[in-house]
């Protein structure tokens, strides 16, 4: 066990530390990109760094990069307000191309995704629906050797710009069923395909797509096995572990912003930060942001894990924490700035906007405390006989 | 960043928990798992089984007793031991007194009193806090004024746990009046049966006798009891204080109590089940399984940085462990009392032979108000949360 980075994982934080700051939400803004829009030449120059195509196999053309590797990247995009959609597409529905396609699949549709020339995320929330990836009603249709995708789908993160997207369609059994879902690579310009692009909250963009009698050739279902909800669930899983660096990165952020606020803000004829109930909060943040980073790594060490019931006992419990971590840093960030807090220019506001966003990213930490006390602790030793 | 135990490490942890296995006395793990009470006979057997295996004191240097374990294996060690119904090694002798003679210690010293710590021939007690100086230890006034070859000790201290038992105690006390409280400091061993000595028993809230005063009255002790240089005791005490992190959220603790608090609950049936599938009782569960799972990660955390460090200084974020250490230790002691519920209330019975059945059938409960109430004290001792706070604020973010 050892915490350290490696030599190369210190090369790629300083590398993707550099990129964040440089695409950050706060970089200059021009007059092509608003805040948060995606900057296609951004996301080709992550390719060229090899960030695109991290996580895949070098089998497969990519850098056989892990979890540990994901975590670097996506806490220094939090840490910098970075607003490429990276989670989303390369750990999220990248994570459903390794797990779901086969390998000539990943041969035709990988080299686009890792230069950046493609950009492909995931669809599967629904108008319905809450967090329950199995609740499902857009439905998939075989005719010879096509499928007619018929449906809604909501919160696509970056579908208003994406060029490919996965879309999580039933092929079979009725709502919540947890079998017959299967995952079909569509072009969001074709036919049938109509797209409603939004703002998000937090400046990113999405979209909701509607598929209308949308043909998608067989080559194109990612899940030849016909296991899509544990695709689904093992890149979902995937994702989380990352986002939740992410939600580190961003309390790293928030933390060092206030307390640099603490000491320089003067009332009372002395910097606030001298005040104890400040110093105290202050004290209270830092140990919310350690704890989350724990959990955060804990998550990446299980992201992995063949027992599926102790994986997603793991990042649940993570998802837990750091949700509760980012509550408590975010909200006293905001209000030990006092009201700037509340602007749109102090920079935490924008950090809050963008850590309420990630919270409800695949399931909200309620959710997932309730997926958590569904499970349970594998047997330990000394277990205490009463 | 590699997360997981090697090969290696998990065989030592089947090493560790097959000692475990075949060498706690049943007659003490009986007693463990009922009360978790040990007589003073149980903590000495028990210390002195380990330490004829090498393992009472492995964080010690070699030459001195210590294993040279790995952190990881330190950290093990530490895990499966605190989970075990077994009493733990004194903390007093182990990770207090033995590091700073060992560090600040002349070498008779050394000679005289580690082996005997790391064996529990001597039991050390602490004496450092005074009614007047607890948070601001620095203003203690117990007072030791030279005499010849000796050093008259006056005063006071309080929460000397285990000064009951003990045969020495380590106490800090004022030698010089300085500007500046902490530069006049001295660390001095006493020999609880000197002449002028007297310790008066403090019962606690928990029901228990654990913690005492103890009252110095032209108390003479060799100058050669001075550890290290007269006056730089603060460096020591400070030093003692920070050090030894790796037990101090006493992950191991909360573990056992979550686990019984647990079967506690599945017990408890009620209309609908029991209280371990309600909701609410799950969900509380869950919420501190999560946190002490962070608190064991950052502990693992803070641990593999020392390697970072300069050995002798402690590193400020273990205030982190202390504070959330504190909380998860009194959060699971209050899910057992939950979970024991109106059948914890009765705290003494009288005897009067009306019905022995009836307080046999609720004796499991017995001894949980009674953690609960002990536990209250885990975030006030050995600085309290709020002094933490206050250290994380200074030493880590600059406030």
């Amino acid at each position: 066990m050892d915490f350290d980075l490696s030599e190369e994982q210190r090369l790629l934080k300083d590398n993707v530390e550099r990129l964040a700051e440089a695409s950050s939400r706060f970089a200059k803004p021009d007059a092509k990109h608003r805040p948060g829009m995606v900057d296609r030449d951004v996301w080709r120059h992550f390719g060229e760094f090899g960030l695109l195509g991290l996580p895949f196999s070098e089998a497969d053309g990519g850098f056989g990069g892990g979890p540990v590797e994901a975590m670097i990247v996506a806490e220094a995009l939090g840490r910098h307000l970075c607003l490429m959609p990276y989670v989303a597409s390369i750990g999220m529905a990248g994570s459903l191309l390794r797990f779901g396609a086969t390998p000539d699949q990943r041969r035709i549709y990988l080299p686009e995704i890792a230069d950046g020339t493609k950009l492909l995320t995931f669809a599967y929330q629904e108008p319905q629906s809450r967090y329950d990836l199995a609740d499902v009603e857009t439905t998939a249709k075989q005719v010879g050797r096509e499928w007619i995708l018929n449906g809604r789908k909501c919160g696509v993160i970056a579908g208003d710009i994406a060029d490919w997207i996965v879309v999580s369609a039933r092929t079979a059994g009725k709502r919540f069923d947890q079998n017959g879902i299967g995952l079909f690579l569509v072009e969001p310009n074709g036919p049938g395909m109509m797209r409603n692009s939004f703002v998000a909250q937090d400046d990113t963009g999405g979209a909701e797509i509607i598929l209308s009698d949308v043909h998608v050739s067989n080559s194109a279902r990612l899940d030849a096995g016909g296991e899509g909800l544990a695709v689904i669930e093992r890149a979902s899983d995937v994702a989380l572990a990352a986002s939740l660096a992410e939600c580190v990165g961003i309390m790293d952020a928030m933390l060092k912003i206030t307390v640099e606020y603490l000491k320089t803000r003067k009332q009372f004829g002395k910097a606030i930060g001298e005040f104890q109930a400040l110093q105290h909060r202050a004290a209270d943040m830092l140990v919310a942001v350690e704890q989350a980073r724990s959990m955060a790594i804990y998550a990446a060490s299980m992201a992995g894990n063949e027992d599926v019931d102790a994986r997603r006992r793991a990042i649940s419990a993570a998802k837990v924490q750091v949700g509760d971590s980012l509550r408590f840093v975010a909200g006293n960030a905001v209000q030990l700035h006092g009201g700037i807090g509340v602007t749109e220019e102090c920079a935490v506001g924008p950090y809050f906007k963008r850590a309420t966003v990630l919270e409800m990213f695949l399931g909200d930490s309620d959710h997932h405390l309730a997926r958590f006390a569904e499970t349970d602790e594998p047997e330990q030793i000394g277990q205490v006989e009463l | 960043m590699k997360l997981d135990f090697d090969d290696r490490d998990k065989a030592f942890r089947e090493e560790v928990r097959e000692f475990l296995r075949t060498s706690l006395p049943e007659d003490i793990r009986r007693k463990m798992m009922r009360s978790a009470h040990p007589e003073k006979s149980d903590i000495v057997r028990w210390q002195r089984l380990l330490n004829a295996k090498g393992w009472a004191v492995p964080h010690w240097p070699a030459e001195w007793g210590g294993t040279n374990w790995t952190p990881v294996q330190r950290y093990i060690f530490n895990e499966e031991v605190t989970q075990w119904p077994a009493p733990e090694t004194l903390s007093f002798n182990t990770t207090m007194i033995g590091p700073v003679l060992i560090t600040f210690g002349s070498a008779e010293q050394k000679r005289r009193f580690l082996p005997a710590a790391a064996n529990l021939d001597i039991w050390f007690c602490q004496g450092f806090s005074e009614p007047g100086a607890g948070s601001d230890l620095a203003s203690l006034t117990t007072r030791a004024i030279r005499d010849g070859d000796d050093f008259v000790i006056n005063g006071q201290k309080i929460w000397t746990s285990t000064a009951h038992l003990a045969d020495w105690i380590f106490v800090l006390a004022r030698t010089s009046q300085t500007a500046k409280k902490q530069e006049g400091i001295s660390f001095i061993l006493v020999d609880l049966k000197t002449p002028g000595v007297e310790v008066r028993p403090i019962l606690t809230i928990d029901g228990h006798h654990y913690t005492n005063e103890v009252f110095f009255t032209d108390v003479r002790v060799p100058s050669s009891n001075l550890v290290g240089e007269e006056n730089r005791g603060w460096d020591y005490a400070k030093f003692l204080l920070g050090n030894e992190r790796v037990g101090i959220a006493r992950v191991g603790l909360s573990k056992a109590r979550l686990r019984e608090a647990r079967i506690l609950a599945s017990r408890q049936l009620t209309r609908s089940g029991s209280l371990w599938t309600d909701r609410d009782f799950r969900q509380q569960f869950a919420r501190l399984e999560i946190e002490l799972k962070a608190v064991e990660i950052t502990a693992m955390r803070l641990l593999d940085a020392d390697k970072h460090r300069e050995k002798g200084k402690p590193n400020p974020m273990s205030s982190i462990l202390k504070i959330k250490g504190a909380e998860t230790q009194q959060r699971s002691a209050e899910l057992m009392l939950k979970a024991a519920g109106p059948h914890a209330i009765p705290a003494k019975w009288q005897g009067n032979g009306a019905d022995d059945a009836v307080e046999a059938l609720n004796s499991w409960a017995a001894g949980k108000a009674s953690t609960f109430f002990f536990s209250r004290a885990a975030s006030i001792f050995g600085g309290s949360n709020e002094i933490q706070r206050n250290i994380l604020a200074k030493a880590v973010l600059g406030l």
